[in-house]
């Protein structure tokens, strides 16, 4: 479904992205992990084309991100992107965060997209608040509005940009729930995050970025239990043995 | 003996300092109506990707900003009501003054509308843009709905603050002997031998209008700040 093959990116003389390819298949929960600074957030704006990229092609269900004559507006619009910072539109009602691009981008009615966002706001729990702003929630309940806003697109597949790393420690769970039960249902997912109980539970593969580069991409299971680059192995012993 | 102040002759021509005074609120509701319309374009122009316009709405912001008020409405208290006359088949006794002066104000005060707006603009955070984008939203689309609507209401205290001073400002146009507030005020004064007292009346009313006005924009400041 998504197809990343040999992409670079570099901003002035300094390299980004560099040589990364990776096959995402229907289905797949992958989870992209490394420490800051390793392109990971990059490469998954790249796949929206969000950020442009010099070399290599992408494409997501055979349409190409990087042709100059794609539109990129029409594949965005069945590509559901979360953001670290929730960057929920903060002059408009959580209902309207949800309706306005099912309303304007997708052509549905103002009823056909209230009653979407209403399902959606109720599988995350979050009905009641309909009606306030995001500026009125919390940081967890503002990301599972996110969610819920890019999965009323119908989304073809999701991609999360850390989507727990703003949130307090209480809240991180509550967002990662509402993931697993995405995961759970079949949603393609490419997901930047250090939650590793998320990639333990959900994830078919984990791919270990350093540097600009792809050092690992393994199954979850060896991922875990014999990471293959010295690399991967010093970055799990630093974030699991605590 | 010093000076002696005779008031008497303001409560006659009260209602005829009011006709003025619709004429100085009128310049400026047009100015900062339009002002801000044309800013917003200027803003959005110079923020493109598009060189040749940004260059363009940079120029006529630079030009603008570097030349007296007073010269840009003279110019065009001379040049547009012959260019118009011309260009329309306008009867020389139509008075074109009252126009000219709208025309003039909106043009200057877009130049400085456009650089509030584009403050604004870069005010709200670049990932309201890549939401917008990353769910299909055009750059059109982004702009309308999502960047301007929370730009504006970031700018509202500035709008108003610049407002303010175009009120002040339209007291110009007695280069064009318009009768605005200002100007009516000083043609009675004169008419009577009291110009000081209407000179005083009118520093009043223009200072008590502007300052409610901008205790009003550091309440709705303060407001939103809490």
């Amino acid at each position: 479904m998504i197809s990343i093959k040999n992409v670079s990116k570099h901003y002035g003389s300094f390299q980004v992205l560099a040589d990364c390819s990776a096959e995402v298949k229907k289905g797949d929960v992958i989870v992209i992990c490394g420490p800051s600074g390793s392109g990971k957030s990059t490469l998954i704006k790249c796949v929206n084309g969000l950020e442009p990229f010099q070399q290599g092609a992408i494409a997501v269900n055979g349409i190409s991100v990087g042709d100059p004559k794609t539109n990129l507006s029409k594949l965005r619009a069945h590509v559901g992107m979360v953001f670290q910072n929730f960057e929920l539109f903060p002059h408009m009602s959580v209902i309207d965060n949800l309706c306005i691009a099912q309303t304007k981008v997708l052509g549905r009615s103002r009823a056909e997209a209230v009653e979407r966002a209403r399902k959606l706001l109720d599988r995350v729990g979050l009905l009641v608040q309909a009606d306030k702003f995001p500026g009125q929630l919390s940081g967890g309940q503002q990301q599972r509005v996110a969610i819920a806003r890019a999965l009323a697109m119908d989304p073809i597949c999701m991609l999360f940009d850390e989507p727990t790393s703003a949130l307090d420690p209480e809240m991180v769970n509550e967002v990662l729930d509402v993931m697993v039960g995405l995961a759970q249902e079949g949603m393609t997912m490419m997901v930047v995050t250090h939650e590793m109980g998320f990639a333990r539970k959900v994830a078919n593969r984990v791919i270990f970025m350093d540097e600009g580069r792809i050092v690992e991409d393994a199954p979850e299971e060896d991922f875990f239990s014999k990471p293959r680059s010295e690399r991967a192995q010093q970055f799990l012993s630093k974030i699991l043995h605590h | 003996m010093g000076y002696e102040f005779d008031w008497s002759s303001i409560p006659g021509a009260l209602p005829y300092l009011w006709t003025g005074m619709v004429m100085t609120l009128k310049i400026t509701a047009v100015a900062v109506a339009a002002g801000i319309v044309w800013g917003t374009l200027l803003a959005l122009m110079r923020m493109s990707g598009f060189k040749l316009l940004a260059w363009l709405a940079a120029s006529y912001v630079n030009l603008f900003r570097s030349i007296p008020l007073v010269m840009v409405l003279l110019w065009f208290f001379l040049i547009v009501p012959s260019l118009l006359i011309s260009l329309f088949d306008i009867p020389r006794s139509y008075d074109t003054r009252l126009v000219s002066a709208m025309v003039a104000f909106s043009l200057f005060e877009a130049a400085y509308y456009s650089e509030i707006i584009r403050a604004g603009i870069r005010s709200v955070s670049k990932g309201q843009m890549g939401a917008a984008s990353a769910l299909g939203m055009s750059y059109a689309q982004a702009m309308r709905l999502v960047i301007l609507p929370q730009a504006f209401r970031n700018m509202v205290p500035l709008l108003l603050t610049q407002g303010i001073i175009l009120f002040q400002d339209t007291s110009l146009v007695y280069v064009s002997s318009l009768a605005d507030f200002f100007g009516v005020s000083y043609q009675v004064g004169s008419r009577d031998g009291r110009l000081v007292e209407l000179l005083l009346f009118a520093g009043a009313v223009y200072f008590i209008i502007s300052f409610s006005a901008s205790l009003l924009v550091k309440h709705f400041q303060k407001r939103k700040t809490t």
